[in-house]
């Protein structure tokens, strides 16, 4: 599945931090906070405008969690990995939604409503077992709780 | 306006006083990452409306603050000057909750019993802020005022003698500010614990055509987020040691230039530290000619990746030339030779947040409090399984019990207390026995765990050993950046002896070889993060080698964690019928008619978990 993506959108990015290769990782952060992934074509064009190899790229694009190169759904649902949320079952909480959502862990539902992943520690620990949805966090989340939370984002449009 | 002199910034500060004048109240609803996720946001919007419905808008000051710490208690509202402190308020109906505040106790100057904080040791409810356990016997320098003050108004930190330190630092000699630092003992507050004045001193003395001074806020340590507290509360603390730091290192040598590196994970973080920086160029605190000292200075923001290893010095470093975060050996040091192959300076957030207090109040002062090898104070995340959770600052060299049994309030549910995990996965654990040690960077080093970025993890009865180091030898595994051998091969062999053991089929020489295997990597690794990377495994090994034992020789998990070694069943004497665990049972396995013992089918149980963790009646039964 390939996006259409807007070059324009990409080449304001490049200017926004004066065509400097040494920008390249706040660059593809910019261009995935708009696509929620990293679109080929717009990594082809920092590869042009910038003259950074292409391989330079994809290095930085894999190695770094943050980036996807594969497009991710409306709501992006990060379990909490870190060591007070799994001593507080939040391995048990990432098996709840698996089962819920019918997906594996990095992978996104068909209608690319909701993807998964687990994160190591969002620094909410306090609040374990912790699950982030996109910029939201919630704390003491229980398997009950599991379910309500994707029936209240599939109902959101914003 | 510009602040070009102690006389202007005495003059903010009178301003913003006088600003203050005719309020008798001030309500402080918090703002940090815990309670914002229990809706403390919409609280105070609520808490504005009754304000103004009441017309009492002239009389009291509503703001939000940084983190209070004790973020389990969320929402957190504290009325001032009286200090009450409100705690879980509204969590259910945030209007009544307003109304209640201010009509009860902003109008008519009465208390609501429902939000008062009451001690789960002696069933007291109490009132004063500073009389609960939690933060009794805390002493705030880092998180001075965090929990205080808006973070997103300059004016409010320069209120609360903020840039005083600066004015008085760009009138030292640089020289003086790097004794002073040392006389002071700060060490580190990241995770290594090297002196902070003997780094300033090298990078000073360094040659290059520019200096560089990074702020590492890439906090990856899981159960630590004191680091992201500091920077979302009270992030003109950050921003003012950096500067301390950068006339004392680069003034009269080579420009200097400034970096905050955060982590991705915090955007709350990254929106208050760019305000604050923001800010700070405003008023002639950053930029050119700061206070009108002829210093230049200025500090921009990176956002991290999502990759644990970048909180390692020279991987960082690398990620903000723009490459993939991979560490190098440290024969070279980056103080001389760091980013882009210049002199750098890299302090932890909490380190820089020291520094203010050092140079206000003086380096004998800092020195005075904490033990003979570690000065000040330190930021704990107290978290797992005790009942008091949230972020602790004590002083140095207190006994591990009293922060674990006083201060956390003992372990919840009246289970029995195992250990505590200390320094994330570069650390290790440390047992009931070793509870009175002081805890210092020497200390918890010589019983084999570390300090590291100050994250105290406390562990119950149900908590497994074994896989606890299993969980530290997956995290790395996934984080290891693949560069030397032996840390990458030597995690993944270490995961498949985990994997053995955690299923029974484990044997003892399967310890033997994680033992050899620990030490080889400690020696051959190339950075921290190999190096310590087997410290969880060696430390369990040397503390609670009988469970590994119960694992191989018994096929059992004596915690009762483990999912291959253990089975679910109900205790017919203890079900009560509630039907609880067959309605959440997720593969129908849990059956049983009201009122009557239930059962579990093992054929179709997944050891989920999610009958155990439901029952109220503790009827669920797993060994």
């Amino acid at each position: 599945m390939q996006a259409k993506v807007n070059l324009k959108l990409v080449d304001d990015v490049i200017k926004r931090w004066g065509s400097d290769p040494s920008f390249l990782i706040p660059m593809m952060q910019d261009i995935q906070d708009k696509y929620r992934y990293l679109p080929r074509p717009a990594l082809v064009r920092l590869h042009e405008k910038l003259n950074i190899p292409l391989t330079r790229i994809a290095e930085v694009a894999t190695f770094y969690k943050a980036f996807s190169l594969k497009p991710k759904g409306k709501w992006c649902i990060q379990v909490c990995m870190g060591t007070a949320c799994h001593l507080r079952g939040g391995p048990r909480i990432a098996d709840s939604f698996k089962r819920e959502l019918g997906i594996e862990v990095n992978q996104t539902t068909d209608d690319m409503k909701f993807t998964l992943q687990t994160v190591n520690c969002v620094g909410a620990c306090a609040l374990a077992p912790v699950v982030k949805v996109n910029d939201e966090v919630h704390g003491q989340v229980s398997a009950e709780k599991v379910k309500k939370i994707i029936d209240a984002y599939a109902m959101r449009k914003k | 306006m510009k602040i070009n002199s102690l006389a202007d910034l005495e003059k903010v500060k009178a301003q913003a006083k006088s600003g203050l004048a005719g309020v008798e109240k001030t309500v402080i609803v918090c703002g940090g990452t815990g309670c914002l996720s229990y809706g403390s946001a919409e609280l105070a919007k609520e808490i504005e409306k009754q304000i103004k419905a009441k017309k009492i808008r002239a009389k009291v000051l509503l703001k939000m603050s940084g983190c209070h710490g004790f973020c389990e208690r969320g929402p957190i509202v504290v009325i001032e000057p009286e200090g009450v402190y409100y705690q879980r308020v509204g969590r259910r109906d945030k209007e009544k909750a307003a109304l209640d505040i201010v009509e009860q106790t902003l109008v008519q100057g009465q208390l609501i019993d429902e939000f008062l904080y009451q001690d789960p040791v002696s069933k007291q409810k109490i009132v004063d802020y500073v009389k609960i356990p939690f933060y009794a016997r805390q002493k705030r320098i880092a998180l001075r005022n965090s929990g205080k003050i808006d973070p997103s108004n300059i004016e409010e930190y320069i209120a609360a003698d903020g840039y005083t330190a600066l004015a008085k630092a760009l009138k030292m000699k640089p020289e003086e500010i790097i004794e002073e630092i040392k006389k002071s003992g700060l060490r580190g507050r990241g995770g290594g614990g090297y002196p902070t004045g003997r780094k300033w001193e090298s990078t000073r003395k360094a040659e290059g055509k520019v200096k560089y001074i990074i702020c590492n806020g890439d906090e990856g340590d899981p159960g630590a987020f004191m680091d992201r507290s500091v920077m979302e509360g009270d992030p003109h603390t950050v921003l003012e040691g950096m500067i301390i730091a950068a006339y004392a290192i680069s003034s009269g040598k080579a420009p200097a230039s400034g970096y905050i590196y955060v982590r991705h994970e915090y955007p709350l973080a990254v929106k208050n530290l760019t305000k604050a920086i923001e800010q700070a160029r405003e008023y002639g605190l950053l930029g050119k000619n700061i206070m009108g000292s002829g210093f230049d200075f200025d500090i921009r923001i990176n956002r991290g990746g999502g990759a644990f290893v970048c909180g390692e010095s020279s991987a960082l470093m690398r990620s903000l030339e723009g490459k993939v975060g991979e560490p190098r050996a440290k024969y070279i040091h980056a103080t001389d030779k760091g980013l882009w192959d210049e002199p750098t300076n890299l302090n932890n957030v909490e380190t820089y947040a020291c520094v203010p207090e050092i140079i206000n109040k003086g380096a004998d002062w800092f020195a005075s409090i904490g033990t003979k090898g570690s000065k000040g104070t330190k930021v704990f995340s107290l978290v797992g399984k005790v009942n008091n959770t949230g972020l602790v600052e004590v002083p140095m060299g207190i006994p591990l019990r009293e922060i674990v049994f006083d201060i956390g309030g003992g372990i919840r549910r009246g289970k029995k207390f195992k250990a505590v995990q200390t320094g994330g996965p570069s650390g290790g654990v440390i047992p009931e026995k070793l509870m009175d040690i002081p805890v210092d960077f020497d200390e918890l080093t010589r019983v084999g765990s570390m300090m590291g970025s100050g994250g105290l993890i406390v562990m119950d009865e149900n908590d497994c050993m074994v896989d606890v180091a299993q969980y530290f030898v997956r995290f790395l595994e996934e984080e290891s950046c693949g560069k030397c051998v032996p840390c990458r091969e030597g995690l993944r062999r270490l995961r498949e002896i985990f994997a053995r053991i955690t299923s029974g089929r484990g044997v003892m020489e399967d310890l033997i070889l994680l033992e050899e295997l620990g030490m080889a990597m400690k020696l051959g690794s190339l950075c921290g993060l190999g190096q310590t990377a087997a410290n969880p495994v060696l430390s369990t090994l040397k503390y609670f080698r009988e469970e590994y034992e119960a694992h191989i020789k018994e096929r059992r998990c004596p915690a009762g964690v483990c999912v291959e070694l253990i089975q679910y069943s109900i205790d017919a004497k203890k079900c009560t019928g509630c039907q609880l665990c067959a309605k959440n049972c997720p593969t129908g396995a849990a059956t049983g008619e009201k009122k009557k013992p239930h059962k579990i089918d093992l054929k179709k149980c997944i050891k989920c978990g999610i009958c155990y963790d439901v029952c109220k009646f503790d009827a669920v039964v797993r060994k």
